[in-house]
């Protein structure tokens, strides 16, 4: 899908004339939960940032200089190539909402860099996310197919990053927020997370009205790349999981919630979950700081809490609940 | 046993949870100018959280309209919510919502597809609350 079709007529897209409902859901839902880190105050942060142990703030900016290449690769190549091979018009305007989205991502870490970190500390992170070999073989992995020429292994390459390889990342800010460090960066990590799970759905929703059109053989073929593709990234994460967190010792607990996610990743795409319950069961603590209570969370004096959110206001007609 | 009653939108993966359960089910119509759904026997409703995740947008339509009948509302056992954790305190809403408004128990949520250990639960509270019946 191009603007401009194969008879070389140029179409604008028509808002009122969906083709499909799900890219206006999609729409409608991204563009309610547009935000901004610049909102998000961080300077709350600075004393609890200051609690952290050397080897902690130093873990914490690694991690982050991993989520920005990631956002940043998403945001500049990877929500982009989906739009050649767009099924409809309004489709391709939901990739450049992601993909605008992505780059806020990216751009909101160096905002929690800039108020909690040095100059030095900061250039020192983002030389170690050039330099790991496991963060640079992931990207690698990943682009190598969104430069290819299957459709289909885009779309799943861009779900595999979307739903799981963010949360090798997304672990440590939780980890803080559960024992009451760095809240407020947790609420903004809370606003990407919800943005990805959006992404994760869409693109693998696309991909599966995509593969309806396939041949069995060819379905066959996606699936069996699909699990391959993951256990080729996790086999990755896996040594980048323990070269991050094996100094604190939490690992183990990463690794559960690694395979929760993958599972998630895979359902997607419309695919089995992989990993059994024993190992994918993620600590309770960390699933409180996923799901934060609003009102237990929200701190007034310090100014943290997840309910940022703008615009959010629909009115229900009376008889809708009428019972 | 108890019925299923449930909606999902065409991603279906509500519907895909539904039918690994191989229980009697209903599906709720998903536009308003398909025929209205009412039943006549003991359901639990499975409903997904849609919209903004609020009170007011995250129960979707149909299943307000499909709830709006008396005699749909009075052969209600019991919710279950699917959804995603990834939206945090949002995590199915909708059920949330559906259990307080109708005085239904909430018995269960699950994400997305749902794990092959989510059926096999569901199943088992199925059971029991028709024991319970």
């Amino acid at each position: 899908m191009t603007a401009t079709t194969a008879t070389g007529i140029t179409r604008p897209v028509n808002w009122n004339k969906l083709e499909d409902s799900i890219d206006l859901e999609v729409w409608n839902r991204l563009t309610s939960n547009f935000w901004l880190p610049e909102k998000v105050p961080m300077s709350n942060d600075i004393p609890s940032w200051a609690t952290l142990r050397p080897e902690e703030q130093k873990l914490t900016m690694h991690v982050f200089t991993g989520l920005t290449l990631l956002d940043t690769i998403q945001g500049t190549v990877g929500a982009l190539s989906l739009i050649p091979d767009a099924l409809t018009a309004h489709e391709e305007a939901v990739y450049t909402n992601i993909s605008f989205m992505e780059s806020v991502h990216a751009k909101s870490y160096s905002s929690i860099f800039s108020t909690l970190c040095s100059t030095d500390e900061i250039e020192e992170a983002f030389r170690w996310s050039e330099e790991n070999p496991y963060l640079q073989k992931k990207a690698e992995i990943v682009l190598g197919y969104y430069r290819g020429d299957d459709p289909l292994k885009r779309k799943v390459a861009s779900t595999l990053l979307e739903s799981f390889l963010f949360y090798s990342g997304f672990y440590l800010p939780m980890y803080w927020s559960s024992r009451a460090k760095l809240t407020n960066t947790g609420d903004l990590i809370r606003l990407i997370i919800r943005d990805e799970a959006i992404h994760g759905y869409y693109i693998g929703y696309k991909f599966q009205k995509q593969m309806e059109m396939e041949t069995q053989e060819r379905r066959d073929e996606l699936k069996a790349y699909t699990y391959d593709l993951l256990l080729e990234l996790y086999e990755n994460e896996i040594k980048y999981t323990a070269d991050l967190y094996d100094p604190l010792g939490l690992t183990e607990d990463v690794k559960h919630f690694l395979h929760y996610n993958a599972n998630k990743a895979l359902m997607n795409l419309g695919f089995d979950p992989l990993f059994p319950k024993e190992v994918s069961e993620v600590s309770p603590a960390i699933l409180s700081a996923l799901s934060p209570n609003a009102d237990e969370n929200h701190d007034f004096f310090s100014g943290s809490g997840s309910s940022y959110v703008i615009g959010k206001h629909e009115a229900t007609e009376d008889d809708d609940w009428d019972f | 046993m108890l019925e299923i009653v449930y909606f999902s939108n065409v991603s279906e993966n509500t519907k895909r949870f539904v039918e690994k359960l191989g229980i009697p089910n209903h599906r709720i119509p998903l536009y308003p100018t398909d025929e209205h759904l009412q039943v006549s026997k003991p359901f639990v409703l499975i409903s997904p959280t849609y919209g903004l995740g609020d009170d007011e947008t995250s129960v979707p339509k149909q299943v307000i309209r499909f709830l709006n009948d008396p005699v749909n509302r009075s052969f209600l056992k019991a919710v279950i919510g699917a959804g995603n954790t990834n939206f945090g305190e949002k995590y199915c809403r909708a059920s949330e919502v559906i259990a307080r408004k109708t005085g239904v128990p909430l018995i269960y949520k699950f994400e997305l597809l749902g794990t092959p250990d989510d059926v096999a639960t569901v199943k088992e509270k199925m059971e029991l609350l028709w024991k319970l019946q």
